[in-house]
């Protein structure tokens, strides 16, 4: 399957809290296409957090093989992540982490930064995505001076000026009303029809309604997964 | 590039809270003011009292040869006092036998001095240095005689009645008078006044303008000069290997004369300006020695704090340090970032010092004769201190911050 970008086979995590072992994940298997549009649900407890930090490889599994974008990264080192992070990975997060003290456009440049991008590409590219997110006008503004719809928007641009392979988001709409939910939710949609591989990670079902593919979690195992076509079905 | 961003960043939170900052910076503030501060003023001390204390009071070029030394530094033992005042004195006959034999080039002039009053009508000028020199005094003591003219060696065979005023001597005396040619009563006598000297200005707040000088031979020597014996006899040479080789001479002649052992020492005293300045150099040694002491104890101090105030920062924004580390940044990126920031600190704290140290060297110019200057060296050492004492103090806390686990950075409020 070439077109896969993320391949999980038997994804095991398990934690040590005092003595006790907590298994968060019992062996998830998961692949995820291309372009796909992939919502992960779950209640508390259910290792939904677990996978989306093993999937953005800010943690690494105790067990299993994961494969993103043709590398294996299960067992990579703490600076070879950090290098994944930078290049396959936008994350979107539910309270925003946008660097409170820089600028719109300092923080879409930060990935760049890091990637060791010159400072004129860096400006530029962050300007562009900027505009993209409809920010353009917005770009010295610090996040205190933006609304929450538009700090996050501040923060889709900047996971996604490296041009990664997956765009993670992680709750991202908890912080924000209905009306600027929806409005977020719909860039998500356009990013997804612009080619984008989008996996949102949340609990509510109207936010996960949007993907095209629900995949839910119980207690450390996969439960369902069920794509659009199938719920049409059934 | 992430460093750039670390200094502008350590810049702003600078601004931001100058209260703070100055005072998590004083440590090294005051060391590197200290270091500029006593650089400058030890080094402005050295110059003045290489240029104007040596130099003008004893000459350059120049010794003298004395009974015992003039200028003592330190303690002189209760022994070498009693060898000293055992010493025979130097009679005309040594000074003569001297200058008669010497083969070097030199000026050399016989000199005595004593304080006594000087009157003019009803005037008197007390504690003034009469000084019986040969006329080559005013070239040996570089002294311009802007007025006048200085005595000949002829007035000095004469024993002519004759006298060149100190400027200060002058204007107490004359009175907006023109001096040259009237007469002046010393030990009883009129002296004919002839010159002038310029003015010499001060030293440690003595004026240096208080004197008077006579030919050697005139009649105030029964005053000056008791019992045929006389006070020193200066040597100029023409340069330092001249003054070496005179100041050999000198000794081995005065040896001769004295018909002393190989094995005694000598019974007299040949003084110079390296011999007057043993006791500055010494204090300046210690002083050099104590620096580095000092300055390093509060960059110690200021490191420890600063070193502090980064572990408060690094806790503070552990959350950026996640949310740096989830966008890619690796351990020696957060590394670097951390460490230019105290560096960044501690250099700003550093350029604090250097402006309050040269101040600090202004104003002791302005209130004291030592030409304070700032040395460009200590400047240079105080912003390299400053780098090397921020990277130091901020190591600990970076390689904390770099460490962080990105998970749990990231849910820190």
């Amino acid at each position: 399957m070439s077109d896969a970008v993320i391949q999980l086979r038997d994804l095991r995590r398990q934690y040590d809290m005092g003595g006790e072992i907590i298994h968060a994940l019992r062996g998830v298997s998961l692949t995820i296409r291309r372009n796909e549009y992939v919502a992960i649900m779950g209640p508390s407890g259910s290792g939904k957090s677990t996978l989306m930090n093993l999937l953005g490889c800010l943690d690494t599994p105790d067990g299993g093989e994961y494969w993103l974008n043709g590398q294996e990264v299960s067992r990579l080192s703490d600076d070879a992540l950090a290098r994944v992070r930078n290049r396959e990975i936008g994350f979107v997060f539910q309270t925003f982490n946008l660097l409170p003290r820089a600028t719109a456009l300092q923080n879409v440049e930060l990935p760049m930064v890091y990637a060791g991008a010159a400072t004129k590409e860096r400006r530029q590219r962050a300007a562009e995505a900027l505009t993209r997110v409809g920010l353009g006008e917005r770009m010295d503004h610090k996040p205190n001076e933006l609304s929450g719809g538009q700090r996050q928007r501040v923060a889709i641009a900047r996971a996604l000026v490296n041009r990664p392979s997956i765009l993670l988001a992680d709750e991202p709409t908890g912080n924000l009303d209905s009306a600027t939910s929806t409005e977020i939710m719909r860039v998500f949609g356009q990013l997804q029809a612009q080619g984008q591989t989008v996996i949102l990670v949340t609990h509510e079902a109207d936010i996960a309604a949007h993907a095209h593919r629900v995949v839910t979690l119980r207690d450390g195992r996969l439960e369902s997964d069920v794509t659009k076509s199938e719920i049409a079905a059934a | 590039m992430p460093w750039l961003e670390a200094v502008r960043l350590a810049l702003h939170t600078i601004r931001a809270q100058k209260l703070k900052s100055f005072f998590s910076l004083i440590g090294v503030v005051i060391g590197v003011t200290f270091l500029i501060a006593v650089v400058s003023i030890v080094q402005g001390m050295n110059v003045y009292m290489e240029d104007q204390f040596a130099n003008r009071l004893v000459g350059l070029h120049t010794f003298q040869l004395r009974r015992m030394p003039g200028v003592n530094t330190g303690d002189v033992p209760d022994s070498t006092w009693r060898e000293w005042s055992r010493r025979p004195r130097l009679t005309y006959g040594d000074a003569d036998y001297v200058v008669s034999r010497i083969r070097t080039p030199v000026l050399t002039s016989r000199f005595c001095s004593e304080r006594l009053p000087l009157g003019r009508g009803g005037k008197v000028a007390k504690d003034i240095d009469v000084l019986g020199a040969d006329a080559t005094w005013f070239r040996i003591k570089n002294w311009g005689i802007p007025d006048g003219r200085p005595f000949s060696p002829q007035e000095v065979r004469a024993g002519s009645a004759v006298v060149v005023l100190g400027d200060l001597v002058a204007s107490k005396l004359f009175e907006g008078v023109d001096p040259i040619g009237k007469d002046v009563s010393i030990s009883g006598l009129p002296y004919r006044v002839i010159g002038v000297v310029e003015k010499q200005g001060t030293m440690f707040g003595i004026s240096m303008d208080k004197f008077a000088v006579v030919p050697f031979d005139a009649p105030v020597r029964r005053d000056i000069c008791r019992w045929n014996t006389l006070d020193e006899l200066h040597v100029k040479a023409d340069g330092a290997p001249g003054m070496l080789a005179a100041l050999n001479e000198v000794e081995s002649i005065m040896r001769v004369r004295r018909g002393l052992k190989p094995q005694q020492g000598d019974n007299f005293a040949l003084q110079t300006a390296e011999g007057a300045l043993e006791g500055w150099r010494r204090i300046s040694r210690i002083l050099f020695a104590a620096l580095p002491g000092l300055v390093a104890i509060s960059l110690v101090v200021g490191g420890i704090v600063i070193m502090n105030i980064m572990l408060m920062a690094v806790a503070e924004r552990t959350r950026e340090i996640g949310i740096r580390k989830a966008l890619g940044a690796k351990r020696k990126d957060i590394l670097a970032q951390f460490v230019v920031e105290s560096a960044t600190l501690s250099t700003t704290g550093a350029i604090i010092g250097i402006g309050l140290g040269i101040g600090l060297a202004f104003i002791i110019r302005a209130l004291t004769p030592f030409p304070a200057a700032v040395a460009p060296w200590s400047v240079g050492m105080a912003v390299i201190l400053g780098i090397l004492v921020g990277m130091s103090a901020g190591i600990y806390p970076a390689s904390r911050a770099s460490k962080l686990d990105p998970i749990t950075a990231l849910r820190a409020e």
